[in-house]
């Protein structure tokens, strides 16, 4: 560790610099992941404190607890220092890697892929109306929607991989195995570390009060979203597998999936948004907040335009809505890779590294 | 802050650390009106207590973090065994009996415990942790005050306490660069000991105090100590008596606080400046040793020390702040470390030379001595011969002090004229009148907040 706290240090190397006092004074153990695994070591490779950035999910109570915050001469900040190393980690195994740096910092980069989704649709809306068809497909036929919708989903899921992939080989990853999986799967279900370990939450929306309200926001907006995407599978393969082929009823199963998770998921990305304006942008990676801001705005607005949707049926409304809602989906899908939404896979990747470390060693 | 001299307030408590909070946090749920007087500026309120860990607590079986028990007759032996009798028995067992009650209190006004923490296990069963520290326990107690509607003026340091007739009046504080004189009907001292006023440490120690490092927070000056002492308030305790331990020498002077403690001292062999060995590095596990450190180095030329040791031994103790400094060979190192290389180099060689054969286990007392060498090093003696070398530079560091007010066992502070009649005091400022010398990890916060409850609740009982 080095006193030299002048910015020109890297933020893996201030990171570093951070966590290596932390190792010193073990205080913080029982907030998160992060502390019993970097106590584990007594040297930091740029890996280990990507792995570390990674189990990071900026809860803040370390920051509020340290002796050591400014103007303490150690200028301890751990959730921002790991918050910039987990931007830069996401920017740097993007592929292609121009495009991490301009969605997860710019929100008007993320408006303009929103636009130009919608106008795509409406564009498609006009050019490709079917002959005859049902429900959607009576403004877009089912072959358009699979043109459209296959490469947007599957590329991103692609570079997301790759990036997966740099990062395991960075973090040393070990082959995986179902307990891994198990363990970080729970973790991730329960947003266990979300619910601040032995602390009552996170210190987020009100200073150093604890607060579960992140996590609920934050619990309503993944169900919500998993329900959606349950939704849509469901539709597939009703569509596949047994000819059934949309609009669905209301119990049917891609409507039963597909309403609650649009209601979570609106209401959850909207609480998000709201306590994000209270939280204290320098806790994290403040060169980040306009496109992350964006990112939980559109992706409450895939929810919100999906129920809209489903409330126009048999209206007039129903073909700009049906552009709108897809284009926002579309926008969603290819950002993925470079938006806040990567965010997701890196945790979970960083659980199941996690997981492969030998428990016990604290 | 204009406003605070309109108001007589009902209890003022002087200090914003565990004792005054706590003291703050029984008043104010009695309805009473409470105003804190904190000198430090609001990034650094909590003094020492924002440093802390833990606390120790007597239990009768497993309670929340805490695991089997610990009983009275086991914590008040622990207690005589590190002051060596010097401790007043009846307030050291009501502060060890009360401690058990005051987990669950602890934790209803919103501190969270967690688990030992990796590396000390072996106060586990003794050591309730703080989750975050003792930054932490700070800043729930002060939410928890504002909630019951304490006020707290930070930046206000308090200069006189105004005593007519054995009862205080009001106070002189200094606040926002002019003194103001507030007034209230009850008064808790909770202002820590006088260690950062270097002046006064030299006085009692002699010029060497000034190059003493001070662990904690540089705020606690003892400024209302010695105005009391001098308004003629029983004192009680050694004012050359302190907690003081062996640091990282590159600590900055204030506030350091824990991470600049060094854990190599067992493993290695300890020179002063002129090279030469002084004492047994070895001779009992660190934990119990690391107090005697502080004084040792203290009475060596300079206050200062050098560690030294080989890569053999590196990543036998926790890691340190700052990295040790490194070298392949001896006299490098010394060069390094300012020292003189021929001596070091006799230094060492001579004690490896006198190591002997045996299991070295670093967690244990191995019985692992040299032979024939003065001073012997009881355990864990194995050549310094591997390089790289390593080397860090050793200074005392004070925790805090013992010279302090007298309480009874209802905390009221006593004068000329026997009890003064609405004074009470808590935490490091009465420390003294328990601990005569010594110290026991956690015993300080459990000092604080016994008494500090006490002295709340009394003040509020006084003024209902
Ligand atoms: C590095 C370190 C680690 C420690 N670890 C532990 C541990 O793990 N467990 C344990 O039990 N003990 C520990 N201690 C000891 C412990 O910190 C003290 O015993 C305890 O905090 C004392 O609490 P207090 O409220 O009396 O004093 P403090 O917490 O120091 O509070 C005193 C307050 O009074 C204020 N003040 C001072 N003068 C004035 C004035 N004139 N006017 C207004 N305000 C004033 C100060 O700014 C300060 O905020 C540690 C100490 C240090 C330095
Ligand atoms: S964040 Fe601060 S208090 Fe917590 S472990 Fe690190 S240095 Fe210690
Ligand atoms: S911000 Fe929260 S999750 Fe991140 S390191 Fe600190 S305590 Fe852990």
């Amino acid at each position: 560790m080095s006193l030299d706290t002048t910015p020109a240090l890297t933020p893996v190397d201030e990171a570093r610099r951070q966590v290596e006092i932390c190792n010193a004074c073990r205080y913080c153990e029982g907030y998160c992941a992060v502390f019993p695994s970097a106590f584990s070591q007594r040297a930091f490779s740029d890996g280990d404190i990507t792995q570390l950035a990674n189990l990071c999910h900026n809860c803040r109570g370390c920051y509020y607890a340290c002796q050591y915050t400014e103007p303490h001469e150690f200028a301890l900040n751990l959730p921002a220092a790991l918050a910039e190393v987990r931007v830069e980690s996401w920017e740097r195994y993007a592929w292609p890697k121009g495009f991490a740096r301009l969605f997860q910092e710019s929100g008007v980069a993320l408006a303009g892929a929103l636009v130009v989704g919608i106008a795509l649709l409406f564009f498609a809306l006009t050019a490709l109306t079917p002959e005859a068809g049902e429900g959607f497909y009576a403004y877009l036929s089912h072959g358009a929607m699979v043109a459209i919708f296959t490469p947007a989903f599957l590329l991103p899921l692609v570079a997301v991989g790759i990036g997966l992939h740099r990062y395991w080989r960075d973090v040393d990853g070990r082959p995986i195995t179902f307990a891994h999986l198990k363990s970080a799967f729970q973790d991730a279900a329960r947003l266990k570390n979300l619910s601040g370990g032995a602390a009552n939450g996170c210190n987020f929306e009100d200073g150093d009060r604890y607060s579960q309200a992140r996590r609920h926001a934050h619990h309503a907006v993944m169900y919500g979203f998993l329900l959606c995407f349950a939704s849509t599978s469901s539709g597939t393969v009703l569509h596949y597998g047994f000819g059934m082929e949309a609009p669905y009823s209301l119990f049917s199963l891609p409507k039963l999936l597909g309403v609650p998770g649009g209601i979570l998921l609106t209401i959850g990305a909207t609480y998000l948004v709201w306590l994000k304006t209270k939280a204290d942008p320098d806790l994290g990676a403040a060169s980040v907040w306009g496109g992350e801001m964006a990112f939980v705005l559109l992706l409450g607005a895939t929810g919100a335009t999906g129920l809209a949707l489903y409330a126009a049926t048999g209206t007039s409304w129903v073909a700009p809505l049906l552009a709108i809602h897809l284009g926002t989906v579309l926008a969603f899908f290819v950002t993925t890779p470079y938006s806040k939404m990567v965010h997701g896979f890196y945790r979970l990747a960083a659980l199941i590294r996690d997981a492969q470390r030998p428990s016990g060693a604290v | 802050m204009t406003q605070l001299d309109k108001t007589r307030w009902d209890v003022i408590v002087v200090g914003g650390g565990n004792a005054g909070l706590c003291a703050a946090i029984e008043a104010a749920e009695t309805g009473a009106r409470v105003l804190i007087l904190e000198s430090a500026p609001k990034p650094y309120r909590g003094g020492n207590s924002r440093h802390t860990r833990n606390f120790r607590c007597m239990h009768r079986g497993p309670l929340s973090v805490l695991t089997g028990s610990y009983e009275e007759d086991e914590y008040f032996d622990d207690l005589i065994r590190v002051t060596k009798g010097k401790t007043d028995e009846h307030l050291a067992r009501m502060t060890i009996r009360t401690s058990e009650e005051c987990l669950p209190w602890m934790e209803a006004h919103g501190v969270a415990f967690q688990k030992s923490l990796s590396g000390t296990l072996s106060l586990s069963r003794t050591n309730a942790f703080f989750l975050g520290g003792g930054k932490a326990l700070v800043n729930a107690y002060y939410n928890t005050a504002q909630d019951l509607g304490v006020t707290v003026a930070y930046e206000a340091e308090v200069k006189h306490v105004v005593v007519e007739e054995g009862r205080f009046q009001g106070l002189d504080v200094l606040i926002g660069g002019s003194e103001t004189r507030i007034e209230g009907r009850a008064l808790v001292l909770a202002s820590g000991g006088f260690q950062a006023d270097l002046d006064w440490l030299a006085d009692a120690w002699g010029p060497a105090a000034r190059n003493f490092l001070i662990r904690g927070t540089p705020y606690n000056r003892g400024v209302v100590l010695r105005d009391m002492l001098d308004q003629g308030a029983d004192s009680v305790g050694d004012p050359t008596q302190c907690h003081a331990v062996a640091i990282d020498g590159r600590a900055a002077k204030f506030d350091g606080g824990i991470v600049t403690r060094l854990d190599c001292v067992p493993f290695s062999v300890v020179v002063n400046k002129d090279g030469e060995r002084f004492y047994d590095e070895g001779e009992d596990v660190w934990p119990k040793r690391y107090a005697i450190w502080g004084r040792l180095v203290a009475a060596q030329p300079d206050q200062v020390a050098y560690s030294i040791i080989d890569s053999k031994s590196i990543n036998n103790f926790m890691p340190s702040v700052f990295p040790p400094e490194t070298a392949d060979t001896l006299d490098g190192l010394a060069q390094k470390l300012g020292l003189p290389g021929t001596k070091l180099r006799e230094t060492v060689t001579a004690f490896n030379e006198a190591c002997q054969n045996g299991t070295f286990m670093p967690t244990e007392l191995d019985g692992l001595s040299t032979n024939g060498l003065t001073p012997e090093k009881t355990n864990w003696a194995r050549p310094i011969d591997t390089p790289p070398y390593y080397g860090y530079s050793l200074r005392p560091g004070v925790t805090f002090t013992y010279l302090g007010l007298k309480v009874d066992d209802t905390a009221r502070v006593s004068g000329p004229t026997g009890r003064f009649a609405n004074i009470w005091a808590a935490g490091e400022i009465m420390a003294g009148s328990i601990l005569g010398e010594g110290y026991l990890a956690g015993f300080g916060m459990t000092i604080g907040t016994v008494f500090g409850r006490i002295a709340g609740q009394e003040a509020a009982k006084h003024v209902a």
